[in-house]
Parts: structure tokens; C-alpha cells; sequence
């Protein structure tokens, strides 16, 4: 046992509030999104014997779905906006592999996640550089669904960002097909939702560096000797 | 050889009417198109000055229904006169001559008036094998089409089939059935429907004719005024959707209530038509009033978007019984599964890693 020297960690600042405070609204957008999007597709009957006038349950799950739309629309775009002055961590740049030390992590993350391997290289402090490209094709996915759902919205409001939306969206494809590609965003949500959960526990597990817990503090853990080479 | 042609007024004089029923038509034709009125006077000066333009009325792949919605128009004097106020110079079904003549009749009027006649077609064109699945006079639909819209000074597409390609325009489309707006570069007026709504037909009509110029069109080139809001908004059962009472079953109980029928597939959120506000045959109903669904026959790709009864349609490469929800729900249960058999594999294979972190700590806490 004396051969394992007890390494000595270093404690790093990594997501800043804005960042965390995006993560966590972001997530309750989705969930709630995601819910009361599944009930307009799949709304179950009331059994009532009351009047329509006296009732409004579906009503107030499109009503719950909007409004989620807008706070989901309106973090993304803080979010966005902190990719541009919050720390370098946050920085948009993180979110685009570009050099080629990033792809060789690439790869080495998609060893140890797939194959199980250790990890050979670093993995960086941050996002490391699999996990910020897939949230960089998340946020356009976001786009897409803000789209989508917006232009969705444009038919049943005055509201200018429903008609912006609609703007967007060519003329030859008409609500169904808007509805139909919006609904099945819903479960990219889902799939991302397992598979990221998931990862976040595993790499917490096999790296020991305080990942879960990073997105409630901020912090984060590194080895003293990561810093030297 | 183009003999002046006759004033609406004139022609309902013709025929009988009196100024009474000239100026009920005029109202009745302003109020359809939607003139304020304020100038309803406009438009019975219109009908009084303005000659009638000539129409040639043209029918490719289409099954008439147009044809029949039209001359259903509600109110008997504009059925009766509108007809004959555009002055049909050509139209297979219902015109008199045939064969050489009628041919004829449509090369004079084309010729005479060119580029003042109105172009109405029913139908779509079939592009395929150049054209062979439609011919009339020993032509091909396109050849017939192009000609005629060369001169036309409006081209209006009549229901689905002219203007999105309708039912022949579904997947595999063997014919290649186009809808007109692609093969004319014309501005072109859709008047989409299975059929289009026949007041709605006369509307669009009454409103070049008034105006002198097609009417304001949305994205998809259908006139706004009529095409400009969903079934959905106006339809009567709109509070029973929003207090979520659904008909499940075509025989429950809802069902006889009259309960909203998103849930058996109604396409009146998605459909923009005016069929819950003008109704049809004479204001006796429409389909969601007689218990079905609306099927969306005023929207792009209608027939592709099936099945009717089902609110999500299949999904596109996976055949008729897919939706996006099952095909989600495969691919969430298979990631569940993978992430299941992950975790236990990561403790299988990463034990030694484990082990040393363990040790780590061990050591670290032996050191104090
Ligand atoms: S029946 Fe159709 S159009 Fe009418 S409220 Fe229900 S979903 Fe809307």
C-alpha cells in the first residue's frame, strides 16, 4: 500500500452562478416542457359531468407549456449571452473542438465511455470536449425546438416572436409537419436526459473529481500534478 | 372578332332580374369577399360599369368535385349569375360545344383577350412520362396549361389538386402529379379544399373582379381572408378541447355529446379553412358538425400525413403503424437498457481503478 502516495487535489471555481443557475432552470424548463408537451399530443379525456365552461384542464397544460417556452427561450438566450463574458470555462469557444489536442481527448473520452478504458490523456477542467460538443449540438437542437414550438405558437397568438418563428419556418411546410418535427424533439430531450444523467454519475465515479456536485457549488477537483505538466 | 362584352348588370337584365336582385348579389358578393360596407356601393358600380372579364376554366387530373362545390354556391343568384357574370368561355364539363369547336372557341378567347382573361384550373398536372397521363384534344396537360397562362391576366389554382397536387401528389406520386404553382411562372392564386368551399370559390372571384387584383395571400398562397385562420378557432366544439373532454372511442359517450375529436385525429388545429364559420351546403354543417374529424384538405401533403384517425401521423421511413412516440419510446427504453448494462459493467471492469482510489484515501487517512 505504501507505493500509492496520497495525491494532494486542488480546488477550482468552474461554473459560475449565471451557469449553474442556467443548468437548473434549463432542467426544470425541459422536464415541464417535456411533460406537458407528451399531454397536448396525448391528452387524456376528463370524465366529467359538469359543463365545458366550468372546466379548462387542457387549457392550462398548453397554458403551462407556454409559459415554459418562454422561460426556456429566454435562459437559452442569457445562457448564450454569458458564452460570451462569463468565465473561461462558460466561454462559446469551449463548445467547438478545434484544435487538434481537442480531438485526440475526443477520443480519448469516447474510450472510456464506450470501451471502458482509463483515462489515458487529460480530461479538461471544464466540460470535457465530447461532452461540450454534444451540448453544442443540444443547443441547437434547443433552437430547433424554440423554433418549431414558436412557430406552433404564432397560429394561436398575437405574440411577435411566435410570428418571427413562423417567419422562419419556409412556407411549404405546413403545421402538421411543424407539429409532427417538434413533437419528435421531445424525444431527444428524453435520450439526452438518460445518457447524461448517466455519464455525469459514471465520470464522477471512475474520476473521483467532484462532478456531480460541481453543477450544485461550482467547484470542482484536480490533482495537484495536472497542473504541472 | 371580340364583340363587347356585357356588364354583369346587363347580363342579369338578361335574364330576367330586377335591380333588387342586382344589388342583393352585389351585397351579398361584397360581403363573401369581405368589403366593408361602407363599399358595398363600389362594388355594384363595379359590376354595373366593369365589362365581364372572360374565364377559361381548365381540368387536368381532378374529379370534378370543384366543379360541383362551385355551383353550389349558397345563394341562388350568385350561382345562377356569377356563371354567367365571368362568362365561361371554356369549360370541359359544362360547356355546350365539344370537340373542335370548343377547342376553338378557347384559341378566340385566348386570343382576343390576351392578357385580360381569367385562368381558373382544377387539377393538377401529371409530369411524368411527359405528360402522357393527361391529355384533352390530343395535348398534354402542361402544353395546355403553359399556353393558356401565358395570356392570363390571373391564374387561380381551384382545390388541392391545382394547388398542392391533392391525392395524386401522395407518396409514390407515379404520375407525377405538380401542382400549377411550379410549372407557370405566374403568380398564382390557391384555393386549396377537397373540394374548396363554394362560397369561398366565389369569394376569391368576386374579389378580382371588384378589385381588379388577386387578393392579400399567406406563405402558401391561399387568400388570407379566408384561409387566414384555423378550423380550430372557430370551431364550436373549441371549449370542449380546452376543458380536455375528448371523444376516445367514435361510439362513447363524448362522442354523442359532441365532444371535441382531437383525440380521434382532427386536423383542425393544424388546418386553416373556413369551413367552421361559412359551412357547407348552404350553411347545413361541415364535417366536424356531422361528427368526423377534419382531415386537413386545405393543407400541403394531406394525404401524406396519415392516418386520419390518429392525432400524430406515422413516421416518415417507418412505416403506416409508427408514430414518434413509439419509435421514442424504443429508442429510450434501448438507452435505458444500454445505461442499465453500462453500470454494471463499470463495475465489473473499472474494479482495480476503484480499488486504487480507495487506496488513496486509505493511505491518506493512515498519514494523519
Ligand atoms: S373538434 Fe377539431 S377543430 Fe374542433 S376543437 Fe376539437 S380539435 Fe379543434
Amino acid at each position: 500500500m505504501d507505493a500509492i502516495k496520497a495525491p494532494s487535489y486542488r480546488r477550482i471555481y468552474v461554473w459560475e452562478l449565471p451557469v449553474r443557475a442556467f443548468h437548473w432552470i434549463n432542467g426544470i424548463c425541459i422536464l415541464l416542457l417535456g411533460v406537458t408537451g407528451y399531454l397536448i399530443g396525448r391528452p387524456f379525456a376528463v370524465i366529467s359531468e359538469q359543463e365545458a365552461s366550468f372546466q379548462y384542464w387542457f387549457g392550462t397544460v398548453r397554458f403551462l407549456h407556454f409559459a415554459a417556452g418562454y422561460l426556456f427561450l429566454i435562459n437559452m438566450l442569457a445562457r448564450i449571452y454569458w458564452g460570451f463574458v462569463g468565465n473561461r470555462y462558460a466561454n462559446w469557444k469551449q463548445f467547438i473542438p478545434t484544435r487538434r489536442k481537442w480531438f485526440t481527448e475526443v477520443a480519448d473520452v469516447l474510450r472510456v465511455d464506450v470501451l471502458q478504458t482509463r483515462v489515458q490523456g487529460k480530461i479538461h477542467i471544464g466540460h470535457n470536449r465530447l461532452a461540450g460538443f454534444i451540448y453544442f449540438l443540444s443547443f441547437w437542437v434547443y433552437g430547433f425546438q424554440a423554433l418549431t414550438g414558436f412557430a406552433l405558437y404564432a397560429a394561436m397568438s398575437p405574440s411577435w416572436i411566435g410570428r418571427a418563428a413562423a417567419a422562419v419556418i419556409p412556407g411549404t411546410w405546413n403545421d402538421m409537419g411543424v407539429r409532427q418535427w417538434h413533437h419528435a424533439g421531445l424525444w431527444f430531450f428524453v435520450l439526452f436526459t438518460i445518457i447524461h444523467v448517466y455519464l455525469v454519475f459514471y465520470h464522477d465515479y471512475v474520476e473521483g473529481r467532484g462532478t456531480t456536485s460541481s453543477m450544485v457549488g461550482g467547484w470542482k477537483f484536480e490533482r495537484e500534478d495536472y497542473f504541472k505538466s | 372578332m371580340a364583340e363587347p362584352r356585357s356588364t354583369i348588370w346587363e347580363t342579369m337584365q338578361e335574364r330576367g332580374h330586377s335591380r333588387r336582385d342586382f344589388l342583393q348579389f352585389c351585397a351579398y358578393a361584397a360581403t363573401l369577399a369581405g368589403i366593408a360596407p361602407a363599399a358595398h356601393g363600389k362594388v355594384a358600380e363595379a359590376f354595373e360599369k366593369k365589362a365581364r372579364p372572360p374565364v377559361i376554366w381548365l381540368h387536368f387530373q381532378e374529379c370534378t368535385c370543384c366543379s360541383e362545390s362551385f355551383i353550389r354556391a349558397e345563394h341562388p343568384v350568385v350561382a345562377d349569375v356569377l356563371m354567367d357574370a365571368i362568362s365561361l368561355d371554356y369549360t370541359e364539363t359544362l360547356q355546350a360545344a365539344s370537340g373542335h369547336a370548343a377547342e376553338k372557341c378557347k384559341a378566340d378567347t385566348m386570343k382576343a383577350y390576351a392578357g385580360k382573361y381569367i385562368l381558373l384550373v382544377e387539377g393538377s398536372v401529371p409530369t411524368e412520362a411527359d405528360g402522357v397521363y393527361c391529355c384533352i384534344g390530343g395535348r398534354t396537360a402542361l402544353d395546355i396549361l403553359k399556353e393558356a397562362a401565358a395570356g392570363a391576366a390571373a391564374v387561380i389554382a381551384w382545390g388541392n389538386c391545382a394547388s398542392y397536387g391533392c391525392v395524386q401528389n401522395a407518396k409514390p406520386n407515379p404520375t407525377g402529379a405538380t401542382p400549377i404553382s411550379k410549372l407557370i411562372g405566374k403568380p398564382v392564386i390557391n384555393v386549396p379544399g377537397c373540394p374548396p368551399i363554394a362560397d369561398v370559390m366565389v369569394g376569391v372571384v368576386t374579389h378580382i373582379l371588384v378589385f381588379g387584383r388577386p387578393p392579400e395571400l399567406d406563405a402558401q398562397g391561399r387568400p388570407k381572408e379566408f384561409y387566414g385562420r384555423r378550423v380550430h378557432d372557430t370551431c364550436y366544439r373549441r371549449p370542449t378541447y380546452d376543458a380536455g373532454m375528448f371523444v376516445e372511442t367514435w361510439d362513447d359517450d363524448a362522442a354523442r355529446k359532441g365532444y371535441c375529436l382531437y383525440h380521434m385525429g382532427c386536423r383542425g388545429p393544424v388546418t386553416y379553412n373556413a369551413c367552421a364559420v361559412t359551412k357547407w351546403n348552404e350553411r347545413t354543417s361541415y364535417p366536424i358538425q356531422s361528427g368526423h374529424g377534419c382531415i386537413g384538405c386545405s393543407e400541403n401533403q394531406f394525404w401524406d400525413n396519415g392516418p386520419f384517425y390518429q392525432h400524430l401521423p406515422s413516421f416518415p421511413g417507418f412505416g403506416i403503424e409508427s408514430t414518434a412516440d413509439k419509435i421514442g419510446l424504443a429508442a429510450g427504453a434501448a438507452a435505458a437498457v444500454g445505461v442499465a448494462a453500462h453500470a454494471i459493467s463499470t463495475n465489473i471492469r473499472k474494479r482495480g481503478l476503484i480499488h486504487e482510489h480507495v487506496a488513496e484515501s486509505v493511505t491518506e487517512n493512515k498519514s494523519e
